[in-house]
């Protein structure tokens, strides 16, 4: 199993693969560690005419304070979000999520940005940036902008980011004192989540309950509301079209979405 | 001191853990160079009729020298096991009928392996989709026909010519029955499956990936129409097998065709994604057990009936039941036994064997039919099966499945087990947490198993030479793909020798070496080829002796091997003359061939008891600990050994908690990669907990038994009830494996709902 | 393309196509085979080595994105070269019986070596969940685990001698005694 032929470029700046990606247009796919683009081009699943490998700018590998936020460059390695001292003390959840990604290796070259760009509803991290309401910043031809990641995801494996438009930095609100946890329900350890919930400050990120990560809102509204938190977690599901599969019905994933809500909405309780 | 029974690390290694071992891919044979790659387009669809092939446009694509279809063949499809349906024949290019996914269609060589793979997408086959079977007990109505020259779907059939006796149950005062699943699982070895090919003249040189040279052979030679003296069959290192390595894969044939087509070598190295369609799988049983006795427990009656699920293309699971009704009763003094089994081909992957075949799923029945039989009548599982065992006095024991069990203390191994687990505390704790309601939850899970070893071939050869330096060569027909033979038999003919393991050399799986063999298969090595080595070891000293009388001008009664210096020395006199095994090499070959016959199989056995967390809340299940008694009698290498009982433990568990082979309606493989079929990592295993009991067979000389399928054997029945003891306070008393978090969610919610 | 890349402290350089997955680049062009290849969707870890001294799966990363960069395989390590397994990790595999077909042991091994390289302070369920990215199908993993403890310098039985020593419910070491459970012991 190996990809189809492509051409690749690995721009020295980010700044070149900007340019490059608006010459190239829709043949091109941008390579940052490659853990989710490698596996489909290997099925064929994907076959890009152009690969531009951004994993090596070290422009986009930097977790910093600014502010009342955290920035994250798209290119830090999940292992480097599980080590940094930063995020273990201005975001935890962070390096508590990256933590449970996939298994060591894939850790050593999965990037953040990557893993929110793909926008797989499975994966971890998009829920986990979901709950601390963080934001993505993406820049093209035409320049910067910042989206609410509330407002990034359009469906599966598709966001508002244009193709000719990277993401290059991810920001989340400083929440060291916050309570947060992160429940992450699998068959095997590196496997996908069948489901999994990430908590931070009363907010509810939902991993596999439907086409993209979504947010608990009648969990967090009913929390705001005074309920307890087992009344709350009875409405995580709600809103929510989980998947079929050999690991899950919709009936059973609703369930355990309402199990692991309230297991993560206690732990964050302290 | 004999190096018998002590723990010796494997002479194996240091090559594997520094240049690493030779697989098939690995090969630099210099008669290889040139070799074209051979990438196979297989079929998407489970049942069609093939409208047309267009092999033009990949014809064309750079580097590709030659697309194959079935058209183009020469050789006749095969029947792949002698006692199926002879109409159940395999092409080996599917050219008018596709009955699987994953079935070959047209063969790509190209120069370059990345060329084959572009080029083989190229292929445009067309396909007329007919009706899908996957499910055996809906193929079992022959509705839907997938070899419409055989008349039915039904390959074999075993005792199933008359009606079942509807009064056999009658006098029992408890009659319980169920269906159970024994799912379909994938083999998986790490190493996928392999071959090249070169011919010099009329004579074929084949590396395969395999557990039987010489059987491999055999079968090759047959497709191809040759004499066997011009197939010419090596392994080289295997990177395991688990029984899908048995048997010659339609793909062999085929390369050594096309490497005589193309006048060139020929090498094939499937992905995973083929293979986890391609290659056999194993298991595939529907069983309906039925167990019958008194209220105090006495287990009288059992019957077991099953559908064993062929695959499109009949092989070794065709066979696979025989074992199953030959085990059927398992540990137990069981007075009326009744079985039979049909065997019946569906739209899927060929089922043979994986480790145990055949007696797993005995095993799994015989003690799901215990644990139903004892929550009946309100008893402790443990002490069900232990009023039930054959008792020792009873042995060689006749079963009601046919066969005769040399040796057995199955109440001793299910007591000892029992005591190291602390089965009375773990009920107390289980209890404990029954009246604290506890979300997580614990079962316990007993399991007695007995299984039959060297249950084929009863027979093996063995050489074993020293030559004038005083290194030895042992040959033997047996075939290791991980399981330390090299170590093994060299420790056999030391013990005779007293020459050090660094000097003896094993030999296997080359048939121009070794012409006949048996290989590695059904746990038969060690009684069997090991069996065989000591004898011919041990004839070698008689010949050594007889030459060194002379010599030593002593009668041959009065030699001994003097196992310090490697020489024949006269027994009792300090300082006599003596002479080395290398002189007497030196002086004229010494050399023994030898057969060993045990003529009987042999019956390990042993018990199991499982302890599991179960969270109720989400149906996940954590194994905690795993006690296994596996009694195989003496133990020749017990760090060889236990890594035999780990790694079946963990295949075991895997069966009973993660892993199946599963189809959608259509026929479609929904756990074709190892993305999606749940082969455990080290992160969903405990350590194992093994305990030592021994009990010699009288069969050989040594009272050696097998050990590789044991841990396999023992581990899934005991994982399966475990996790449904945990739940038995809610009125479960069954879930079919395996117990993955849906499953268990979904019992624990549909026990929930009939209570409320 | 033009590719150079050190592996095991050689310098190696072929020209390529983009698509050549190092694993293969290892395999074919430099000609060193204990790399693995076992499954197509970086599952099964037989194919990991060690880039710039972190490991990751051979299998899913093109050859030109380690243009440049070191690679270390298992025939890299101490004492290969001349066929005695002396690095630690190979020791203790072979000495614990960590192997049986081989067949995911070059990657298991640099694995370990990684995990090790990483945390000084292994215990048993560290090394389990640090190994989750390595598939092995003989071994159970049960000998893996103890060689694993045992190159780190920590005694493989320690956690069932401790338990042993215990009173409380014996249980897996590492292993969920349940919450409920250590509750009600509190």
């Amino acid at each position: 199993m190996i990809p189809l032929a492509f051409d690749y470029a690995r721009p020295d700046t980010l700044d070149d693969a900007i340019a490059l990606l608006a010459e190239k247009g829709e043949d091109a796919t941008v390579l940052a560690g490659g853990h989710s683009l490698i596996p489909v081009m290997k099925v064929r699943l994907g076959a890009p005419e152009f690969v531009i490998d951004i994993g090596r700018l070290a422009e986009l590998d930097y977790i910093r304070v600014e502010g009342d936020e955290v920035a994250i460059g798209a290119g830090t390695k999940h292992r480097d979000l599980v080590t940094s001292e930063v995020l273990g003390a201005e975001v935890p959840l962070v390096p508590a999520v990256a933590r449970t990604v996939g298994d060591p290796q894939v850790r050593a070259r999965g990037t953040l940005g990557g893993s929110l760009a793909h926008g797989d509803p499975a994966s971890d991290l998009p829920a986990a940036v979901l709950a601390l309401d963080g934001s993505i910043v993406l820049r093209g031809p035409r320049g910067s902008r910042t989206v609410g990641i509330a407002d990034f995801y359009t469906g599966v494996f598709s966001s508002v980011k244009e193709p000719d438009e990277l993401v290059v930095e991810i920001r989340l609100p400083r929440k060291g004192d916050a309570g947060w946890a992160y429940e992450k329900f699998t068959r095997r350890s590196n496997d996908w989540a069948i489901v999994a919930v990430a908590v931070c400050d009363g907010k509810v990120g939902l991993v596999n309950m439907g086409s993209t990560a979504l947010r608990a809102t009648a969990t967090e509204e009913a929390l705001t509301a005074g309920k307890s938190i087992a009344e709350a977690a009875a409405l995580a599901d709600e809103g929510t079209e989980p998947p079929a599969d050999t690991s899950g019905t919709p009936a059973y994933r609703r369930a355990l979405v309402k199990v692991l809500t309230r297991r993560a909405l206690e732990t964050a309780a302290g | 001191m004999s190096i018998l029974g002590t723990r010796v690390v494997r002479t194996e290694d240091p090559v594997f853990l520094t240049r690493g071992a030779t697989y098939t891919d690995d090969l630099t044979d210099e008669r290889l160079t040139g070799a074209l790659h051979l990438t196979l387009v297989r079929s998407p669809v489970a049942h069609a009729t093939i409208a047309s092939i267009d092999t033009s446009e990949a014809l064309a694509a750079p580097g590709v020298v030659a697309v194959v279809t079935g058209a183009d063949l020469d050789i006749d499809p095969a029947l792949l096991f002698p006692g199926a349906n002879k109409a159940m024949t395999r092409p080996f290019l599917a050219s008018e009928r596709v009955r699987f996914v994953g079935e070959p269609v047209a063969a790509v060589l190209s120069e370059e392996l990345y060329q084959g793979e572009d080029a083989a997408d190229l292929v445009d086959v067309d396909y007329d989709p007919l009706p899908v079977v996957i499910d055996p007990l809906a193929s079992a109505n022959d509705e839907t026909l997938l070899f419409p020259e055989a008349g039915t779907n039904t390959a074999a059939a075993y005792n199933h010519d008359e009606e079942p006796d509807a009064g056999f149950f009658d006098g029992c005062e408890v009659v319980v029955t169920r269906d159970l699943v024994n799912q379909r699982l994938a083999a998986a070895p790490l190493e996928t499956r392999a071959a090249s090919a070169f011919w010099e003249g009329d004579r074929v040189t084949l590396y395969i990936s395999n557990q039987n040279a010489q059987g491999g052979r055999d079968e090759i030679a047959g497709w191809l129409g040759l004499d066997k003296d011009k197939v010419h069959v090596i392994l080289p290192d295997v990177g395991g097998g688990f029984g899908a390595k048995i048997g010659s894969d339609p793909e062999f044939g085929l390369v050594a065709w096309l490497s005589r087509r193309q006048g060139r070598p020929v090498r094939w190295n499937e992905s995973r994604s083929e293979n986890m369609t391609g290659m056999v799988q194993g298991r595939a049983q529907r069983q309906t057990v039925t167990i019958g006795g008194t209220r105090e427990g006495k287990v009288t009656h059992y019957r077991l009936d099953v559908v064993q699920d062929a695959g499109a293309y009949p092989r070794l699971g065709t066979f696979l039941p025989m074992f199953t009704r030959m085990m059927a009763p398992g540990t137990y003094d069981i007075e009326n036994v009744d079985s039979r089994a049909r065997v019946v081909v569906t739209n899927t992957t060929s089922i043979a064997a994986y480790r145990g075949a055949g007696r797993p799923e005995a095993t799994a029945a015989i003690e799901r039919a215990m644990d139903l039989f004892a929550a009946e009548i309100g008893k402790d599982p443990a002490e069900v099966r232990k009023l039930n065992v054959v008792s020792p006095d009873k042995f060689p024991f006749t079963t009601k499945g046919g066969v005769e069990y040399d040796s057995g203390e199955y109440a001793k191994a299910i007591d000892l087990a029992l005591s190291e687990s602390g089965y009375a505390e773990l009920r107390a704790e289980q209890k404990a947490r029954r009246e604290r309601g506890d979300v997580r939850q614990m079962g316990i899970g007993v399991s007695s198993y007995v299984e039959i070893t060297g249950g084929g071939a009863f027979a093996e050869d063995a050489s074993v030479e020293v030559h004038a330096d005083g290194s030895v060569t042992v040959l033997t027909g047996t075939s290791p793909h991980g399981q330390g033979h090299a170590t093994a038999w060299a420790m056999l003919a030391s013990e005779h020798l007293g020459i050090g393991l660094d000097k003896i050399t094993v030999k296997h799986g080359d048939t121009d070496l070794i012409p006949s063999g048996g290989g590695t298969m059904g746990s038969r090595s060690l009684q069997t080829g090991g069996i065989a080595v000591h004898q011919a070891a041990g004839e070698l000293v008689d010949l050594a002796k007889q030459r060194a009388a002379d010599l030593l001008e002593a009668s041959v009664d009065d030699l001994e091997v003097d196992t310090d210096n490697a020489s024949i020395t006269v027994r009792g006199v300090p300082g006599s003359k003596s002479v080395t095994f290398a002189d007497l090499a030196a002086a004229e070959q010494l050399k023994v061939d030898t057969t060993w016959d045990g003529k009987k199989p042999t019956f390990p056995f042993g018990a199991h008891v499982c302890v599991v967390e179960v969270d109720t809340e989400s149906g996940k299940v954590t194994v905690e600990k795993i006690i296994a008694v596996d009694d195989a009698g003496p133990i020749l290498n017990p760090l060889l050994c236990e890594g035999q009982r780990h790694g079946g433990i963990a295949q075991g568990i895997a069966q009973a908690l993660l892993e199946e082979v599963v189809y959608d309606e259509e026929g479609q493989p929904l756990t074709g990669t190892f993305a999606d079929y749940g082969i455990p990592s080290a992160a969903e295993l405990p350590s194992f907990d093994l305990v030592e009991m021994t009990t010699p067979t009288p069969i050989n000389p040594m009272g050696y038994k097998g050990i590789g399928e044991a841990g396999t054997i023992g581990s899934t029945p005991a994982t399966q009830s475990a996790v449904i003891d945990a739940l038995s306070h809610l009125g479960i008393r069954h879930i079919d494996m395996p117990l993955t978090p849906l499953r268990v969610w979904e019992a624990i919610n549909a026990a929930s709902e009939a209570s409320s | 393309m033009k590719v150079q890349i050190s592996v095991n402290g050689e310098d190696t350089s072929a020209d390529v196509e983009p698509r050549l997955l190092l694993a293969h680049y290892l395999r074919e062009q430099v000609g060193l085979k204990a790399t693995n290849i076992g499954c197509d969707t970086t599952s099964c870890g037989a194919c990991t080595v060690l880039l710039d001294g972190e490991a990751v799966k051979s299998c899913t990363l093109l050859a030109v994105q380690a243009e440049g960069q070191s690679v270390t395989t298992m025939e890299g390590l101490e004492g290969a070269s001349d066929g005695t397994p002396t690095h630690p990790v190979t020791a203790a595999f072979h000495a614990e019986h960590g192997l049986q077909c081989g067949f995911c042991t070059p990657g298991m091994v640099m694995s370990a070596v990684s995990l090790i390289s990483h945390d000084d302070d292994l215990d048993e369920r560290k090394v389990r969940e640090g190994l989750e990215g390595n598939l092995c199908r003989c071994t159970g993993y049960h000998n893996i685990v103890r060689a694993v403890l045992v190159a780190a310098g920590k005694d493989p039985d320690a956690e069932q001698k401790a338990e042993a020593e215990s009173d409380a419910l014996r249980t897996a070491p590492g292993f969920s005694r349940g919450e409920s459970a250590e509750e009600a012991q509190a």
